[in-house]
């Protein structure tokens, strides 16, 4: 590695809460750029509305949340969320799109003329293992839930983005297709070094995947660590999940 | 067979028949679909506006056609009277397909289009409306059918098409001229509903 780490993103004492109740309470994370945060935690801990808040699709009540030394609130939010890949379970490919057309989508956005769409589209196919000669014109229906999932983590990853967020993107696979996608995450993250921000309540993917792991549990922050200190974590919560494995 | 005379008469009212129709329609659409839109977007005004269409629907249409006559601009006997009546009926159920159809995309789609930093615009031309298109277009579809045949009321205010067949036919205790009218409005009524059914194959996506 070598070099200065630099903060690729913050959460600065952030707290959410909507209609009275409290989603997150001052949550306070620094993600160095180049590692993978896993946000790990039950439904309704917050870790959802924490990753959503690094892409604008939601505020904080109080805090802030900085992409790049920059609170989200300063951003211009079309130019942050084009650089930013955001793969989540459902995937929400475009079912009138085909799957070329999905994946080129950002890069069409931002301007990038037709034949360097194309072959930027072919790369990817390449990278998540799909043969483009045979995926290129179809439609996301005609695809299996891992196929599917494989061209979001492609569109995700289309323009360059600096950051990536996955909310608990292999959530709906079978194990066996999971664990591939797993694998594929590992090769890429490590070929491509990009920040990435993880929401799982498994375990095991978390341990897997992550560089480090943040446990919330009801909003709060209870445990930031290592994969491999992680283990050793003593409050109930972690040791809830621990009894999972 | 049918005698020379009376099949002019039916050509040129089934011209006028479809004048009123077209016209109704271009409008009723031109207004209910970015109305639709709009309601997505302020839930606020979902209620006075789907309200207001429900009850122009409730209005027997003889009745809604004989209350535009004193009204001032819009009001009067003739076509234009007539495509105002038209316009108000064909509203609801374009309005009603409009906002079903855009509130019906996938909220995952949806929420995709808009993190990957899609403008509202390009979120509405290029995601919503080509999803919400095979139910906007049987909006339309409905809303065509059914004008086709409330247009036979304009006759009774000087509207003309082919009610003026009908309206006769009754006064008169003809058969031939009623069926001169309403075979006519039959058959448009079923050629629009088979086009429009063909549209809307074209557009759905499954």
């Amino acid at each position: 590695m070598g070099g200065a780490l630099s903060t690729a993103l913050e959460f600065r004492d952030v707290s959410y809460s909507i209609g009275g109740n409290s989603i997150l309470s001052h949550l306070n994370v620094r993600v160095e750029a180049g590692s993978t945060l896993v946000l790990l935690g039950r439904s309704g801990s917050g870790k959802t509305t924490a990753l959503k808040m690094l892409n604008g699709l939601l505020f904080p009540t109080s805090g802030q949340v900085l992409v790049e030394d920059r609170a989200t609130t300063a951003w211009d939010l079309i130019q942050l969320r084009r650089s930013i890949g955001y793969v989540i379970q459902e995937v929400g490919l475009f079912p009138h799109f085909t799957i070329g057309e999905n994946i080129g989508l950002v890069p069409r956005l931002n301007g990038w003329p037709p034949e360097r769409v194309t072959a930027r589209v072919a790369e990817l196919l390449h990278q998540v293992g799909l043969d483009p000669a045979q995926f290129l014109d179809r439609y996301p229906r005609q695809l299996s839930g891992g196929q599917r999932q494989r061209v979001g983590v492609a569109r995700a990853l289309a323009a360059e983005p600096k950051l990536l967020l996955f909310d608990e993107p292999f959530g709906a696979l079978d194990p066996v297709t999971r664990l591939e996608l797993q694998d594929q995450f590992l090769e890429l993250r490590d070929r491509l070094r990009k920040t990435s921000i993880f929401v799982t309540h498994d375990v095991r993917e978390a341990l897997r995947l992550g560089t480090e792991i943040a446990l919330l549990h009801r909003g709060k922050l209870e445990v930031l660590t290592t994969p491999s200190e992680f283990p050793d974590s003593s409050g109930p919560e972690a040791r809830a999940f621990l009894s999972t494995l | 067979m049918i005698p020379p005379y009376l099949l002019q008469e039916m050509a040129q009212l089934t011209g006028e028949h479809l004048v009123l129709v077209l016209s109704a329609m271009a409008i009723a659409v031109g207004a209910g679909l970015p109305l639709g839109v709009l309601l997505t977007r302020r839930a606020a005004l979902r209620t006075p506006l789907l309200g207001f269409a429900n009850v122009m629907q409730t209005i027997p249409s003889l009745a809604l056609f004989g209350f535009l006559i004193p009204i001032p601009f819009i009001g009067g006997i003739g076509k234009r009277t007539a495509i105002v009546a038209l316009v108000l009926y064909a509203l609801l159920p374009i309005l009603r397909n409009t906002l079903a159809g855009i509130l019906g995309v996938d909220a995952a789609v949806r929420e995709s289009a808009i993190a990957m930093g899609m403008t509202g615009r390009q979120l509405l031309w290029e995601v919503e409306l080509p999803l919400a298109a095979p139910t906007i277009i049987a909006g339309v579809r409905i809303a065509t059918v059914t004008t086709i045949g409330t247009a036979t009321i304009a006759a009774a205010i000087g509207g003309g098409g082919l009610g003026v067949f009908i309206f006769r036919g009754i006064a008169s205790v003809d058969t031939t001229q009623i069926l001169a009218g309403a075979i006519p409005a039959a058959l448009l009524a079923l050629l629009s509903d088979g086009g429009f059914s063909w549209i809307e194959r074209r557009f759905s996506i499954s």
